[in-house]
């Protein structure tokens, strides 16, 4: 369980690192490119901390586990060869439904404003579980979750600002902005309903109980769209299933490319 | 002080290799020529980024994927410390953008050539990083103050992107046989344009000798390339790839290697806009800049609105 | 040819570590003095290259100029009593 666990935050930050990351040499100006690229490559540091202590807990698992833990012939082989996985193959070698990142990061860039939505939406979520992650009753996850909060901080006032600037900017940015949260906002919901494995974790004081981060979030949201001059989206119907590995179509595209290399040249040093 | 006095100072200041900054007097061809060459680089940083940008999310590895991504951004970076070097001699970024948008500027003809396998990304580090570090360390005793302190931070930066280039290289070298074919096929592709980013041969160059009097450029061309080859065809031998120049011949008197003649016709194509990607470059930059419009007025618009309701309720208090 | 919307540019001065002064790092573009500041951060210290930041509209920056550096400065280079090396001390004291 704890194996499923630091994948599932594994994920959520590599994905997310991952479009961000599409960004750079595209940004809007010089400036917010390398702004961008910054917090792309604390999510993508934060994703290898996680896939590297994942790793390890694949490899000290009894043989018969690792060989039904994931459906990837390639991370098959490996254990089939007596090989010991890394961080690499967490990332680049398993298939698209034993991903475990949210809906929410795979969505795509579309323009500034839904990239500062998601990124909005995330990272108030982000700040408030690394907040209580600090505190885990696991050493390495406490580690990563201290490291990481001081990241998510900035990432967090870098998207309000934003978001505080395209709703209270020029009438084509509060109109592109407002629409960005309200079709970005389905995907919210599944960030604060645990998964089985979110939940064993948050019972024996390991993970983090995302249903209690919920208000807190709101609370959050709610005034900084009220100082962006948007209106905060209606309560409705919520996406879900990307935390039991069913995604949108958008995980395949990202996966062809994020793992196109490793699939088509196995087993090589880079 | 007359014009002719003003002169007389500048020359004094250039010749005795004092630094010139950008409230000095400044004969109106250096300000021109500075702004140029300047900009033009700043171009290059900037166009520079995509065909490397290609590959961040195909990177082969996770720690691949994070230095190419800190790489890129460096040049993203590099652009900017010289885009404010130019701005210091009296244009705007805007004004320089709409010369590099309506094809009026150059940037090096390097970054028309496309990046097809993960090598390319080896290749580009080793080589073309490698030319533009060649280039560029003289440019940080260049004779233009600001200039010369971006150089120097753009150098101090520079020196990582090479070693990164020579170590995919080398890991590639290592490698399996298609990694190996990988790596010499990028290495024949990027070898003679690299050769062309020093520039037409000194003869066809003609703001040579005036450049290297101002200290905008501090070697000759063929100087340069010649310097590049020696060093680069002994780092092939440690990679094991073999140079795609059938007339590389060491010469024993000159203590330097001969080498086959470059083919300036594709240069000055490709510099004309005849390269393989030119089209997809330019229209990538000018994407990025045309719909970023809405993004950067929203800025402006809200720092201004933000202004006014502090300057109000100053009044009001 | 100037476009009104352009960014503002900003000099940014950065500490490199506890006690020392600010330098002049470079300059940036930014819309408002808050953006300034982190776009400072994530242009000039991505290499941990400061503590602490400084930015400061460039049109608020009021320079000498230098066709008067004469008057300004040459007047000092006589003042050579105004340093240490200036006066001459016996070998014994060691310290002052």
């Amino acid at each position: 369980m704890k194996l499923a666990y630091t994948l599932r935050l594994a994920d959520d930050a590599l994905i997310i690192g991952h479009r961000l990351s599409e960004w750079c040499g595209h940004g809007p100006i010089l400036e917010q490119d390398i702004a961008l690229t910054n917090t792309a490559l604390d999510h993508l540091g934060r994703a290898r901390s996680l896939y590297q202590y994942a790793a390890q807990q694949f490899n000290e698992l009894p043989e018969a586990e690792k060989q039904t833990a994931f459906t990837s012939v390639a991370i098959q082989n490996l254990v089939n060869a007596g090989a010991a996985v890394s961080e690499d193959d967490m990332a680049f070698l398993r298939d698209g439904w034993d991903f475990r990142n949210t809906l929410l990061v795979e969505q795509p860039n579309i323009d500034w404003a839904y990239t500062v939505a998601r990124a909005f939406y995330f990272d108030t979520y982000n700040y408030f579980f690394c907040s209580a992650l600090k505190n885990s009753a696991d050493t390495t996850l406490a580690a990563i979750a201290e490291k990481s909060l001081k990241e998510a901080t900035y990432h967090l006032r870098w998207s309000s600002e934003w978001v505080v600037r395209l709703g209270d900017g020029t009438d084509e940015s509060h109109e592109r902005m407002q629409k960005a949260i309200n079709e970005l906002w389905s995907y919210t919901g599944e960030m604060f309903v645990a998964s089985d494995a979110e939940k064993a974790m948050a019972d024996q004081g390991i993970g983090v109980d995302v249903s209690k981060l919920k208000s807190l979030w709101m609370q959050r949201v709610q005034e900084t769209l009220a100082d962006a001059t948007l209106a905060m989206p209606q309560a409705g119907w919520m996406q879900q299933g990307g935390k039991d590995g069913r995604h949108s179509e958008n995980l395949g595209y990202i996966l062809t490319e994020l793992q196109f290399m490793q699939r088509a040249y196995p087993g090589m040093e880079w | 002080m007359t014009v002719h006095s003003f002169q007389e100072h500048f020359d004094n200041l250039i010749d005795r290799e004092i630094t010139i900054e950008p409230k000095d007097w400044m004969p109106d061809d250096y300000r021109k020529t500075l702004i140029r060459q300047i900009s033009q680089h700043a171009h290059s940083e900037i166009i520079g980024m995509l065909p490397e940008g290609n590959w961040i999310t195909r990177a082969p590895s996770l720690r691949r994927k994070s230095v190419l991504l800190a790489k890129v951004q460096d040049e993203a970076g590099h652009g900017l410390y010289l885009y404010s070097a130019a701005e210091t001699l009296g244009v705007t970024r805007d004004d320089l953008y709409d010369q590099l948008h309506s094809g009026k500027a150059k940037y090096s003809s390097i970054f028309n050539y496309p990046t097809l396998t993960w090598a390319d990304m080896g290749a580009i580090g080793w080589l073309v990083d490698g030319a533009a570090i060649m280039n560029q360390v003289p440019l940080c005793r260049t004779s233009y103050g600001p200039y010369a302190r971006a150089m120097v931070r753009v150098c101090k930066e520079e020196s990582f992107h090479q070693r990164q280039g020579f170590e995919i290289m080398l890991t590639l070298s290592k490698g399996t046989e298609v990694q190996r074919k990988m790596a010499q096929d990028a290495f024949n592709r990027w070898w003679w344009p690299s050769l062309m980013m020093f520039g037409p041969p000194d003869a066809e160059s003609p703001h040579t000798e005036q450049s290297v009097r101002w200290r905008i450029k501090r070697m000759t061309n063929d100087e340069l390339r010649q310097k590049f080859i020696d060093v680069t065809v002994e780092q092939a031998k440690i990679l094991g790839l073999t140079v795609p120049d059938k007339n590389l011949k060491w010469n024993e008197e000159r203590g330097s290697y001969d080498s086959g003649a470059i083919n300036w016709e594709e240069f000055w194509n490709v510099v004309k806009g005849n390269g393989p990607c030119n089209k997809q470059r330019l229209e990538t930059r000018k994407k990025a800049w045309d719909e970023g419009k809405w993004v950067r007025d929203a800025a402006m618009a809200n720092a201004e609105k933000r202004k006014q309701r502090k300057e109000k309720a100053a009044q009001a208090a | 040819m100037n476009n009104k919307n352009e960014w503002p540019l900003w000099e940014v001065f950065i500490r490199s570590k506890a006690g020392l002064d600010h330098k002049h790092a470079g300059s940036l573009h930014a819309a408002d003095e808050k953006m300034a500041i982190e776009n400072a951060r994530d242009v000039y210290t991505r290499r941990q290259e400061g503590v602490s930041i400084w930015v400061v509209e460039s049109k608020h920056i009021h320079a000498s100029d230098p066709d008067e550096s004469g008057s300004l400065y040459d007047p000092a280079n006589d003042k050579i009593y105004r340093h240490p090396t200036f006066y001459n001390l016996p070998e014994e004291v060691k310290y002052m």
